[in-house]
C-alpha cells in the first residue's frame, strides 16, 4: 500500500516539532522516543504499519485546537486516533506526520435523560455508554462488535454500524450533536440536542468522514429504552439459497429483526470449535435471527420466523428458551473473528454490500475466486442489510500470500460494485478501500468529495492518504472543470 | 418596459438537466428549482434568470421490496410512491408531509421536494428524518456537473455522507436527478393513548415518560385546549396523544403497559387504528392551524424544552414529544429569541409577505457554509438567497 511520500525536512525537525508540542500539551502529554511510538505503528488493519513522526495526547478542547493550528502553521499532517480499531487503516500513521490520541477524553460529560442523550468525551467505549445508563433502563444502539474497546469518537468517523443496525441504524442515525475542531484549530459545535439543526447538515457531513474534515472532540448520542426483552432463533440450512430467501421471505413478511446474521459452512465450523455454541456443523448456512421487544411480539414473530424458516427447507431450528440461550446462540457469532484466528495464522476482513438477492451468486463467485487464489475463505455476513464479511485465510509468513489475500479482496469488493452494492458497509473506505474508490466513482464524483475536504481543510493536512486515491491540491480542483468522467491532472501521482 | 418573469424550463431527462444547468451556469444565470412548487413560499428564491421545473422528471426507476429501496426521480409524486409502496405493505418511514395545504399551495409535493427540505413526520421521533433514509443519489451541481454519491444498499459509508448535505439543502447544492430511498414494512395496527387537560409543561413530561418506557413510542403529539378546540378533534381541553405501531399482539400488549405508565397524567383514552391514522395525518399536516393567517413557525427545540416556547406564546402545536413546535406569531424577533433560549432554531414556514426564512448561523458555521456552498456552486447560482436569514 503506498502512502504519500514523505517529507524528509519534516521528519528532520523532529525534534523541534516534539518541543514545540510539548510546549503545548505539557507533562506526558507527547510521545517521541521511537520505542514507546511503537504502540501506534497500526490500527485493527495490522498488514499495514508506519512509525508516525510523534504523538499527542491531548487531554482538553483548548489543546486539541492549539496543536492543530500549530500543525497547519507549520505545515505538518495529522492523523487522527481513537482505540486505534479501524478495519480499513484509518488511523494508519503517516511517517512525517503526527498522531493525535484522542484516548485521554474518557469521560462521559452527562446524561440527559429528560432529551434521551448523554453528552461524552470521544474516547469514551462505545459499551461504556450503554453501562452508565443501563440502570436508567436506556442503551446506545449502536453496537460495532469491537464494542468493549473502539470508542464513540471512531465510531462517529467511521459511522460504524454493528449486528442491530439493521433495526436501528448506523451510528449516523443515532447522533443529535458533535463538536469537532478544524485543522485551522477552529472548534465548531454541529447539531445540539433537539432533532434537527439549522443549516446544512453538517453533523451528517462529518459522520463517516474518516478523520479527514476535523477532529471530534465531543458527542452527543441518542439513547433509545431498552427493549424488554429478546430472543433469537438459531436456523441451520443445506444451502446458501435457502438461506438467503428466508431473509428475504422475513422481511417481506414485514418482520425487521434486531439481528439477522448469516455465516456459511467454514464460518459455522471455526465458531463451534472454538465456542461450542451448540451450531449444526452439517449445515451450509447458518441463521442468526434476533427479535425485541415486549414478550408478546417476540412470541409471536418468533412463530412467523420459524413458520417461514421451515417452508424454506430449515433442518435444525433451536428458538432460545432463555437469555442464557440466547447469549449462547450469539456466542458463537460473535467470536467469529478469533475462531477464524485460530484455523488461519493471518485473516483479512472484507466489507462489502450488495443487493441482497445476489447472495447466492456473490458466494458463489468468491468460492471460485478461493479456488483460483488458492486461499481458503469464511463468510460471516449480515444478512438483514446484505453487508458481506469475507474473512480470507492466509500466512503473513508465507511470501507472496499477503498481497494474493489483498488481490482476493480486491475483486471480492469489484464484485460487491459489479452486482449494485458498494465497497464498504461499515468499516470505511482509510487506506484499504482508498485505490479502488474508482470502481465505484468516477473523477466528478470524487471530486465532489475532495471540494468537500477542501472547504473544512484546505491545506490537505488532516488525515491524508486515506480515502482518495488522488491528492488533488485545492486550488486545481476549484479552478478546472471536470466533465463526464474525463481524468483531469493526469499529472498528479496517484499512490 | 414589459417584465415577463422568468422562462420556465421542464427537462425530461438527466442528460436535459445538465444541459440546461450547464448552459445557465456558463451564462450565469441564476436559476430556480422546483419540484411541485408547494414549498415555493418558504423563504424566497431571489431574482431568478430560468425556473427549473423538475416535475416531468416523474418515473420510478426500481422498486425491491424485499431489498427495502426504491430508486426514484426527484420529480415522482409523493402521493404515487406511497401508493406504490403500499401496495406491497411497505412505507416511507419518516412519514413525509405533505404542507401543501398549510402553505395555501396549489401542486402535489414531490420526492425531490420533501428531501431537499428534509421534511419529517411524527414518527421522525421512532424512525429518523427524510435525511436518515435517503441512501444515495445523482445530481448536477452548481458547477454544470453531474456527479453522483452514496448507493442504492441499506447500508453504505463509502465516501462522505453527501446524501446529508443534499437532505436539507433546498437545492442550493445541486439539483438532484435520482435519487434512492430506504424503505420499511408498514406496521399492521396502530392505537393512540389520548391524555386529556394537561398544561404544556406537564403533557411534555408525560410525552418524556412514554418516550423512556420500552414500547417503541411513534408519534408524540400534544394539542393546548384552544389548538384542540379546532380541527381535528374538537376536544374542549387540551389533547396529549402517543401512537404505539406494530404487529397486533405486540400493540395490545404495549398499549397496555404504556397505560399503566401513563396514570399519573389522568384518565387514559384509546383511539382505534382508524381513528389514529385521521388523527396523526392532522398533526403530521399542521391542521391545527391551516385557517390561522399570521405567520406560522417551525421551532425546532430539545424535547424536554418545547413547553417554554408554548408557554411564553400561548397557542401552539407539539409533536415529537415537544421536540418540534409550530408557532403562529406576528413577532420574529421573539419567536428566533425563544428558540435560541431553549437551544434551537425557528423557520419561518407561512408568511405574509415574500420574505427570508432561515435562522441566522454562528459565525464560524456561515463561513465553513459558504465553503461549502462555494464547492458545488462557485457562483452562486442554485436557489440564490433561499437560505437566508
Amino acid at each position: 500500500m503506498k502512502m504519500p511520500v514523505p517529507d524528509a525536512a519534516l521528519i528532520a525537525r523532529k525534534a523541534e516539532i516534539v518541543r514545540a508540542l510539548k510546549k503545548l500539551v505539557p507533562g506526558e502529554g507527547v510521545i517521541g522516543d521511537p520505542g514507546a511510538l511503537i504502540p501506534y505503528e497500526s490500527d485493527g488493519l495490522s498488514a499495514y504499519r508506519q512509525t508516525p513522526l510523534a504523538v499527542v495526547l491531548p487531554e482538553t478542547t483548548g489543546q486539541v485546537a492549539a496543536v492543530l493550528a500549530w500543525c497547519q502553521a507549520n505545515g505538518v499532517k495529522v492523523v487522527p486516533r481513537g482505540a486505534g480499531t479501524s478495519l480499513s487503516g484509518g488511523a494508519l500513521p503517516l511517517t512525517d506526520g503526527v498522531v493525535l490520541g484522542m484516548a485521554k477524553f474518557n469521560r462521559i460529560l452527562e446524561v440527559d435523560l429528560a432529551n434521551r442523550c448523554a453528552v461524552v468525551q470521544p474516547g469514551v467505549t462505545n459499551l461504556a455508554i450503554s453501562e452508565a445508563v443501563r440502570a436508567d433502563g436506556f442503551y446506545y444502539a449502536p453496537d460495532p462488535s469491537s464494542q468493549i474497546a473502539c470508542t464513540i469518537g471512531g465510531n462517529v468517523a467511521e459511522n460504524s454500524g454493528g449486528v442491530h443496525c439493521l433495526k436501528y441504524g448506523l451510528t449516523t442515525n443515532n447522533l443529535l450533536g458533535v463538536e469537532i475542531v478544524t485543522m485551522a484549530g477552529e472548534v465548531l459545535r454541529l447539531g445540539g440536542r433537539g432533532y434537527d439543526a439549522a443549516g446544512y447538515d453538517l453533523l451528517g457531513l462529518v459522520t463517516g468522514s474518516e478523520g479527514l474534515l476535523g477532529v471530534i472532540t465531543q458527542v452527543t448520542v441518542r439513547l433509545l429504552p431498552t427493549p424488554q426483552t429478546a430472543r433469537a432463533l438459531l436456523l441451520g440450512f443445506p444451502s446458501v439459497e435457502a438461506a438467503g430467501a428466508t431473509v428475504g421471505d422475513i422481511i417481506a413478511a414485514g418482520i425487521i429483526p434486531a439481528g439477522l446474521e448469516m455465516m456459511d459452512r467454514p464460518a459455522i465450523a471455526a465458531a463451534e470449535a472454538f465456542v461450542h455454541a451448540g451450531y449444526p456443523t452439517d449445515a451450509e448456512a447458518l441463521l442468526i435471527v434476533e427479535l425485541d421487544g415486549p414478550e408478546a411480539e417476540c412470541a409471536e414473530l418468533a412463530g412467523h420466523v420459524r413458520a417461514i424458516a421451515k417452508a424454506r427447507g430449515a433442518d435444525f431450528i433451536r428458538v432460545s428458551r432463555d437469555e442464557a440461550e440466547r447469549l449462547t446462540f450469539w456466542a458463537g457469532r460473535k467470536a467469529a473473528f478469533p475462531a477464524v484466528g485460530r484455523i488461519s495464522p493471518d485473516y483479512y476482513c472484507m466489507d462489502g454490500t450488495i443487493p441482497r438477492r445476489q447472495l447466492p451468486h456473490v458466494l458463489t463467485r468468491i468460492h471460485e475466486m478461493s479456488r483460483d487464489y488458492g486461499l481458503g475463505v469464511a463468510n460471516v455476513f449480515h444478512a438483514g442489510d446484505g453487508n458481506l464479511h469475507p474473512l480470507i485465510l492466509y500466512d503473513a509468513d508465507k511470501p507472496g500470500e499477503l498481497e494474493r489475500a489483498e488481490a482476493f479482496g480486491a475483486d471480492i469488493l469489484r464484485l460487491c460494485v459489479a452486482v449494485g452494492g458498494v465497497l464498504t458497509g461499515e468499516h470505511g473506505v482509510g487506506v484499504e478501500k482508498r485505490d479502488l474508490m474508482g470502481e465505484m466513482f468516477d473523477e466528478t464524483d470524487l471530486a465532489c468529495q475532495q471540494r468537500v475536504k477542501c472547504a473544512f481543510d484546505p491545506g490537505l493536512l488532516l488525515n491524508p492518504g486515506k480515502m482518495f486515491p488522488v491528492l488533488h491540491r485545492c486550488a486545481e480542483l476549484g479552478r478546472v472543470h471536470v466533465h463526464r468522467g474525463k481524468i483531469a491532472f493526469p499529472e498528479l501521482p496517484r499512490f | 418596459m414589459l417584465d415577463l418573469g422568468p422562462r420556465t424550463v421542464q427537462p425530461t431527462s438527466p442528460d436535459e438537466v445538465l444541459d440546461a444547468v450547464a448552459e445557465a451556469v456558463a451564462a450565469k444565470r441564476r436559476i430556480e428549482v422546483v419540484g411541485g412548487g408547494t414549498k415555493r413560499g418558504i423563504g424566497r428564491v431571489e431574482r431568478p434568470d430560468l425556473v427549473l421545473s423538475l416535475e416531468a422528471l416523474d418515473a420510478v426507476l426500481d422498486y425491491a421490496p424485499e431489498e427495502l429501496v426504491l430508486t426514484a426521480r426527484p420529480g415522482a409524486k409523493l402521493k404515487d410512491l406511497e401508493k406504490l409502496v403500499a401496495s406491497e405493505g411497505q412505507m416511507l418511514a419518516f412519514e413525509p408531509p405533505r404542507l401543501a395545504k398549510l402553505l395555501g399551495a396549489k401542486g402535489e409535493p414531490t420526492l425531490g421536494g420533501v428531501l431537499a427540505a428534509n421534511l419529517s413526520g411524527p414518527r421522525r421521533i421512532r424512525a429518523g428524518a427524510a435525511r436518515d433514509h435517503l441512501l444515495g443519489f445523482a445530481a448536477v451541481s452548481g458547477r454544470g456537473e453531474a456527479f453522483k454519491a452514496g448507493g442504492k444498499v441499506v447500508k453504505n459509508v463509502t465516501g462522505y455522507d453527501l446524501s446529508k448535505l443534499m437532505a436539507g439543502s433546498w437545492g442550493t447544492l445541486a439539483v438532484m436527478t435520482e435519487v434512492t430511498l430506504k424503505v420499511l414494512p408498514k406496521p399492521k395496527t396502530e392505537t393512540t393513548l389520548l391524555l386529556f387537560g394537561l398544561q404544556d409543561r406537564r403533557a411534555v413530561e408525560a410525552m418524556t415518560v412514554a418516550m423512556a418506557a420500552p414500547v417503541e413510542v411513534s408519534g408524540a403529539a400534544h394539542l393546548p385546549a384552544a389548538v384542540a378546540a379546532g380541527a381535528p378533534l374538537k376536544a374542549e381541553m387540551a389533547v396529549t396523544a402517543l401512537r404505539l405501531e406494530g404487529f397486533d399482539a405486540s400493540v395490545k400488549a404495549r398499549v397496555d403497559s404504556l397505560a399503566a405508565a401513563l396514570k399519573p397524567f389522568g384518565r387514559v383514552d384509546r383511539l382505534d387504528a382508524a381513528l389514529s391514522r385521521g388523527f396523526w395525518a392532522q398533526v403530521r399536516e399542521v391542521e391545527a392551524f391551516h385557517k390561522d393567517s399570521r405567520p406560522l413557525w417551525r421551532v425546532s427545540v430539545p424535547p424536554a424544552t418545547g413547553w417554554r416556547i408554548g408557554e411564553a406564546v400561548g397557542e401552539v402545536l407539539y409533536d415529537w414529544g415537544g421536540g418540534l413546535v409550530w408557532v403562529p406569531s406576528h413577532d420574529a424577533a421573539a419567536v428566533h429569541s425563544l428558540a435560541r433560549a431553549a437551544g434551537g432554531h425557528a423557520t419561518l414556514y407561512r408568511s405574509e409577505a415574500t420574505c427570508t426564512a432561515f435562522e441566522p448561523l454562528e459565525d464560524r458555521l456561515a463561513t465553513l457554509t459558504a465553503r461549502i456552498k462555494a464547492a458545488f456552486d462557485p457562483d452562486g447560482l442554485l436557489n440564490p438567497g433561499r437560505l437566508d436569514s
